[in-house]
């Protein structure tokens, strides 16, 4: 077993919070065709309350730090943010779209042992990156940015959002990253705006692309391996959970709101009210989150895929219940595998056998 | 380095995380990204390496005293420990006392 498996063992164990993620701002230099953010500040921390809260977080056992937004350099003092994490012996990721990151910026990230830097790319041409991001010019400051990172002999991962805009461009894309140096990460999943809107899902791609994904060995790894059918369910995988999300994980927003998961925005407490710990060790929430094992699924627990899916517990309660499907998850195990969900099945049997509530007249 | 590393100073680098958990140190390298996990011992000495005190002066005011160690052994395994982290860039070595603004200053590293 290897030390991080051994050390995420023992946080679920004690229930630590070994992963937060913590969006410093809203604000954004770019206005992407998926994003799901609200951009406007509306009360966004300060320097001195994220900072209270960093201590908190130290003190709680958390280690590995996301810094995330928006755009996380919309804030003038994000390097002192990263400084401060850093002295507190943080393992700090930074997600970002880069275009503010120049020769300073990534110097102090290196001098400050940022682990990695995430950077969103979308296409390797500026009329489709520039085109999501709705900010002219944004490839080429992203890409300069990525070469100052890389100058300075920092980790940096693009991060590409597959979706309708750009579908016929990932390859092109990450044979981009890889003339760069750096290492390339896609995910086809567009989630619904934090306020529940859900008309951003209409960029999610089409099964043809899922089934060109699934069989790239360069973004899946051995692709018989990854759309190997599902085995039998065993019992422990019956009294196991769904993800890390409020077990060892956790969300903080800009306004100090604690959720399970950036993508589960179920509110458990805020930190201009409460202690972290406090949130973290009573929020009745939060104990929901941590009661619910994949036998109490309400759909999943009868699905051949229970075992193997990537089921997000986040999509699921965006999708109406916490213990239910995730359908774009039960889409990914089908085209993974072939092998529709029970979700699917269900809903097919449902369609075939006409409306729930039927009416016949009565023959006289 | 000199013969023996007890005259030697170190310092905890400024490019690891670490945090305590379940009363075990977990560090990771920002060099190479390799995770340890640091027994009490180690731990104490993890902690002491404040690159002003002397490695000599930690195993005998810490580890000997502590842990109640004969003070060649103690020597002999702190020697072999602060060679292995600092392989990896998580502790400083050096014979001279290491600034402090090279190093995190006094790391709350949590209490699970």
């Amino acid at each position: 077993m290897s030390l991080l498996v051994e050390m995420n063992d023992r946080a679920m164990k004690l229930g630590v919070p070994l992963s937060v993620h913590i969006d410093v701002t809203y604000r954004c230099n770019e206005r992407c065709q998926h994003c799901y953010l609200d951009h406007d500040d509306l009360g966004e921390m300060s320097t001195a309350e994220i900072k209270d809260i960093l201590d908190q977080l130290a003190e709680a056992g958390v280690f590995f730090l996301v810094f995330s937004g928006g755009e996380v350099f919309m804030r003038r003092d994000f390097l002192e943010l990263v400084e401060y994490a850093r002295k507190l012996m943080f393992n700090v990721k930074v997600k970002t779209n880069g275009v503010m990151i120049h020769e300073y910026e990534a110097r102090r990230m290196r001098e400050l042992g940022v682990e990695q830097v995430q950077i969103s790319v979308y296409s390797h041409r500026p009329e489709v990156h520039d085109a999501i991001t709705k900010l002219p010019g944004s490839l080429k400051r992203t890409l300069d940015s990525i070469k100052f990172l890389k100058a300075q002999g920092l980790k940096v991962t693009v991060s590409n959002v597959l979706m309708t805009y750009n579908r016929d461009d990932h390859r092109a894309t990450q044979a981009l990253a890889k003339e760069l140096g750096v290492s390339y990460t896609l995910d086809p999943t567009v989630t619904p705006k934090m306020d529940g809107d859900t008309s951003v899902l209409a960029l999610r791609v089409d099964a043809d692309n899922l089934d060109e994904l699934f069989a790239d060995p360069e973004l899946v790894g051995n692709p018989e391996e990854f759309c190997a059918k599902p085995g039998p369910v065993d019992e422990d995988t019956m009294e196991g959970y769904s993800c890390s999300a409020g077990h060892t994980a956790c969300y903080i927003t800009p306004y100090a709101d604690v959720f399970p998961c950036v993508q589960f925005p179920l509110a458990t407490g805020n930190l201009r009210k409460q202690k972290f710990m406090d949130i973290w060790k009573h929020s009745p929430q939060l104990a929901e989150v941590r009661s619910i094992k994949v036998k109490d699924l309400t759909v999943c627990s009868s699905c051949s895929h229970a075992g193997t899916c990537t089921r997000c517990p986040g999509l699921a309660y965006m999708e109406g219940s916490m213990r239910g499907p995730s359908s774009s998850d039960c889409e990914k195990s089908f085209h993974r595998t072939g092998i529709p969900s029970a979700n699917m099945l269900r809903k097919a049997a449902a369609a075939s056998s006409g409306p729930l509530i039927q009416i016949a007249p009565m023959m006289a | 380095m000199a013969q023996t590393m007890t005259d030697t100073f170190i310092a905890r680098s400024p490019a690891i995380a670490a945090r305590v958990m379940g009363g075990e140190m977990m560090i990771m390298s920002a060099v190479d990204s390799t995770f340890f996990s640091l027994n009490e011992v180690a731990t104490v000495i993890f902690q002491a390496a404040d690159g002003q005190t002397p490695l000599a002066e930690i195993i005998e005011k810490r580890v000997c005293k502590e842990f109640e160690v004969e003070p060649e052994e103690a020597r002999r395994d702190a020697e072999h420990f602060v060679t292995e982290l600092s392989k990896h860039g998580i502790l400083l070595v050096s014979d001279k006392p290491i600034p402090a603004h090279n190093f995190p200053n006094t790391p709350n590293l949590g209490k699970q």
